[in-house]
């Protein structure tokens, strides 16, 4: 008995002597991201900020699949778990006026990032509603969809020689869309186990609609009028027409079994020697020229989205900006990693961890843009994105997207117009629901 | 004897020398019971009901407007959810009959003196102890066109099983029956061991033909069981969620609860899905009601 009561007199003194540890470093800060490369760059630079201020950094991680409900579920709950929360781009709208996310306008007028940052990033990851001049997040991970390809097949002579000789031009990185389908066609070879592209079709999210805006943008198109909310003459004109016309054709030339890819099968194309070229958001990338990943590394390459046949050129954006929770209790300290994030000499060292800085400055400097294979293409990109709607209703939006979009790529059901001429009304339907733009 | 250590208790227990009295025994057991299903079930079953009527999202602080059955009337006006139902119910008796087939088959296979068969029974009952998302992830590898057993051994080539809007939901079906046959088998066995072998001999005397035995004495006999695997199969079948998830995005194997899980979950329209939700428990409810009705009927022959 005796023994008993000691042990567990041992027991409470321990716990108790834990439990003052845990105390005495009470300035501590807990970020919220999806569980991937970039969010262990973040612990890392968190871990010099702990280094220089005392205040522990915690990166949370949770798969991509669930990022989304598990953090509007603790947003729901009004729970102070997190402090800050590297946020979709798309869920501005909802973060905002769902009384999430704490106003930022102040801050960014203060230290000026409207300029600072790149206009794309700071119009997509942090303004809602768009032109208000209201911010509700700090740039943190840029990102856009660009492309990987196998060089040692692009650059095999006798590869050169028979595509010249079918399609009477050099065999090179795609100068447009119609390039990218004629190489995607001339490297289909199912015989031989190899493949021509590979694309995005998962419809669980969002990546379906990331996939076909590439096409969409590029060739003219738009989701629709982010001010006015009108879709009709946008999302079904003939240019979109041809764009969805355009991503079904590359459908054509994937691996099979090609109809729910996103990053992680994208990757795998061209790792496991399957297509020629592969679809992917730049974040990806490190992976890709990491031998240890890839065992192609060597004989990777990469290029920005091609333009479409009017000479427009543009790429769908992904990345996250940063926001303030407003139910941390400690906002104050999380204002504080924010003004020690934006500053010139973090962002340089984001960026040397891996990180896609949104700074203008880093990203014009020679040394950003020559440090990997793909940070040119990415610089060139980030100038030239556009995103999905961002309003508080966008994931009814994606699912209707995928619900009238993947049938017709996929299950080739019905004619690209009437795909989208269905869209429309559905889109239509939904922002009437909300009472937005009538 | 029996009867008195189930209703009183053991005067030596330390229960009885704590004084513990019957009742209260009985009331530590039940109240805790009840009231975690009063707090997990029944409240948030009437808490949802009163937010079917609005238009309540939780992932904004907009407060909640009563609408109505409009939600209701939006639902079932709506083909993509009627077209979910009928994915789901073409799923649910593909799926059920498939598992009665093969589960009962196995038991009419096993029900029979065989060496091993208690190692054999217990091997076959592997699949449905398994997680449903673990069985999910490996009959996605196993249907994989470019290097799944699947088609390797039947010689299939690059035969698409989940890309292919048409087999999709097949697929998922089959992953299904694989993993609950032996439940149907179980439930099975038990049935055909409890039927008396007294009968079986009197149909030999009478010289009766193996069918005319099986249609009018075996499956008779064990009908009110298998009614019961039924229910319990067809209610689970119609709220399969996770193997669906994970094998397949394709749109015509979007069951009802991928929909309700999207709406609920992805969309954050709580409102409507509550809606959603009382939809299909009223629809699960009618047929189990029925089963249940038929079951009674059975055990009446």
């Amino acid at each position: 008995m005796r023994k008993l009561v000691t042990s567990v007199l041992a027991g409470i003194g321990l716990t108790l002597a834990c439990g003052t540890s845990v105390y005495a470093q009470e300035k501590s800060l807990t970020i919220f991201w999806a569980e991937w490369d970039p969010a262990n760059y973040l612990q890392e630079l968190g871990n010099e900020y702990e280094k220089e201020t005392g205040v522990k950094i915690t990166v949370e991680t949770t798969p991509w699949s669930d990022f989304q409900t598990k953090a509007f579920t603790e947003f729901n709950a009004h729970g102070d778990a997190y402090d800050l929360v590297v946020g979709d781009s798309q869920w501005l709208g909802a973060g905002s006026t769902g009384g999430h996310y704490v106003d930022l306008t102040d801050f960014f007028k203060k230290h000026d990032l409207g300029n600072v940052m790149a206009p794309a990033t700071v119009k997509y990851y942090a303004e809602y509603p768009g032109n208000s001049g209201k911010y509700w997040a700090i740039p943190l991970e840029g990102d856009a969809v660009g492309w990987s390809y196998r060089k040692d097949w692009f650059e095999d002579p006798k590869e050169k020689e028979a595509f010249k000789a079918k399609y009477g031009y050099d065999l090179d990185v795609p100068k447009d869309f119609k390039a990218l389908r004629d190489i995607a066609e001339f490297f289909h070879r199912p015989d031989q186990k190899r493949y021509g592209i590979a694309i995005y079709t998962d419809n669980s999210y969002d990546a379906m609609a990331m996939g076909f805006e590439n096409a969409l943008f590029s060739y003219g198109g738009e989701l629709g009028d982010y001010t006015t909310y009108k879709v009709d003459g946008h999302i079904n004109s003939d240019k979109a027409v041809a764009a969805l016309d355009a991503y079904k054709e590359l459908y054509k030339f994937t691996p099979p079994g090609w109809a729910k890819s996103f990053f992680v099968e994208d990757n795998q194309a061209i790792t496991e020697n399957l297509a020629a070229m592969s679809m992917n958001f730049f974040a990806f990338f490190p992976s890709l020229i990491n031998e240890a990943s890839n065992p192609n590394a060597k004989n990777t390459g990469f290029f920005a989205n091609p333009p479409g046949p009017n000479g427009d050129q543009f790429a769908a954006l992904g990345g996250q900006g940063i926001s303030v929770i407003s139910y941390s209790q400690k906002q104050e300290e999380a204002m504080k990693f924010l003004e020690w994030f934006i500053k010139d000499e973090t962002q340089k060292k984001w960026a040397a961890l891996g990180g896609y800085t949104c700074s203008q400055a880093v990203l014009k400097s020679p040394e950003f843009q020559n440090a990997t294979p793909y940070n040119k293409a990415f610089y060139e990109t980030m100038f030239k994105v556009k995103d999905f709607w961002a309003v508080p209703e966008y994931a009814e939006l994606l699912q209707q997207l995928n619900q009238r979009v993947y049938p017709y790529i996929i299950g080739g059901s019905g004619t690209a117009k009437e795909t989208l001429d269905a869209l429309a009304g559905d889109w239509n339907a939904t922002f009437k629901k909300y009472g937005r733009g009538q | 004897m029996a009867t008195t250590m189930i209703t009183t208790l053991d005067r030596s227990s330390r229960a009885a020398a704590r004084g513990l009295s019957d009742i209260s025994i009985r009331n530590l057991f039940i109240i805790p019971t009840v009231l975690f299903l009063i707090v997990f079930n029944i409240f948030p079953l009437i808490y949802s009901l009163g937010y079917s009527f609005t238009d309540f999202r939780a992932s904004t602080n907009a407060p909640a407007n009563f609408v109505g059955l409009q939600s209701y009337r939006d639902l079932l006006n709506d083909p993509y959810v009627w077209s979910n139902f009928a994915i789901t119910a073409k799923y649910v008796i593909v799926s059920v009959v498939g598992q009665l087939l093969v589960g009962f088959g196995v038991a009419m296979l096993l029900n029979r003196d065989i060496p091993l068969k208690g190692l054999i029974t217990t091997l076959l009952l592997l699949p449905m102890m398994l997680s449903m998302a673990v069985v999910g992830l490996f009959w996605k590898l196993l249907y994989d066109p470019s290097w799944g057993v699947i088609n390797y051994a039947l010689g299939l080539g690059n035969f698409e099983w989940l890309a292919d809007p048409k087999m999709a939901l097949y697929a998922v079906a089959l992953t299904d029956i694989w993993m609950w046959s032996p439940f149907v088998m179980l439930l099975s066995l038990a049935g055909l061991s409890a039927v008396p072998k007294h009968l079986y001999e009197a149909a030999a005397i009478d010289r009766a033909g193996p069918f005319y035995t099986f249609f009018r004495i075996t499956l008779p006999l064990v009908a009110p069981i298998l009614m019961i695997a039924v229910i319990f199969r067809t209610m689970e079948a119609f709220k399969t969620f996770d193997l669906a998830y994970i094998l397949t995005s394709q749109p015509t194997a979007e069951l009802i609860s991928i929909r309700l899980y999207k709406m609920a979950f992805q969309e954050w329209q709580t409102g409507r899905s509550c809606a959603m939700a009382y939809i299909v428990l009223i629809m699960v409810l009618a047929i189990t009601n029925i089963y249940v009705k038929y079951l009674n009927k059975v055990k009446e022959r």
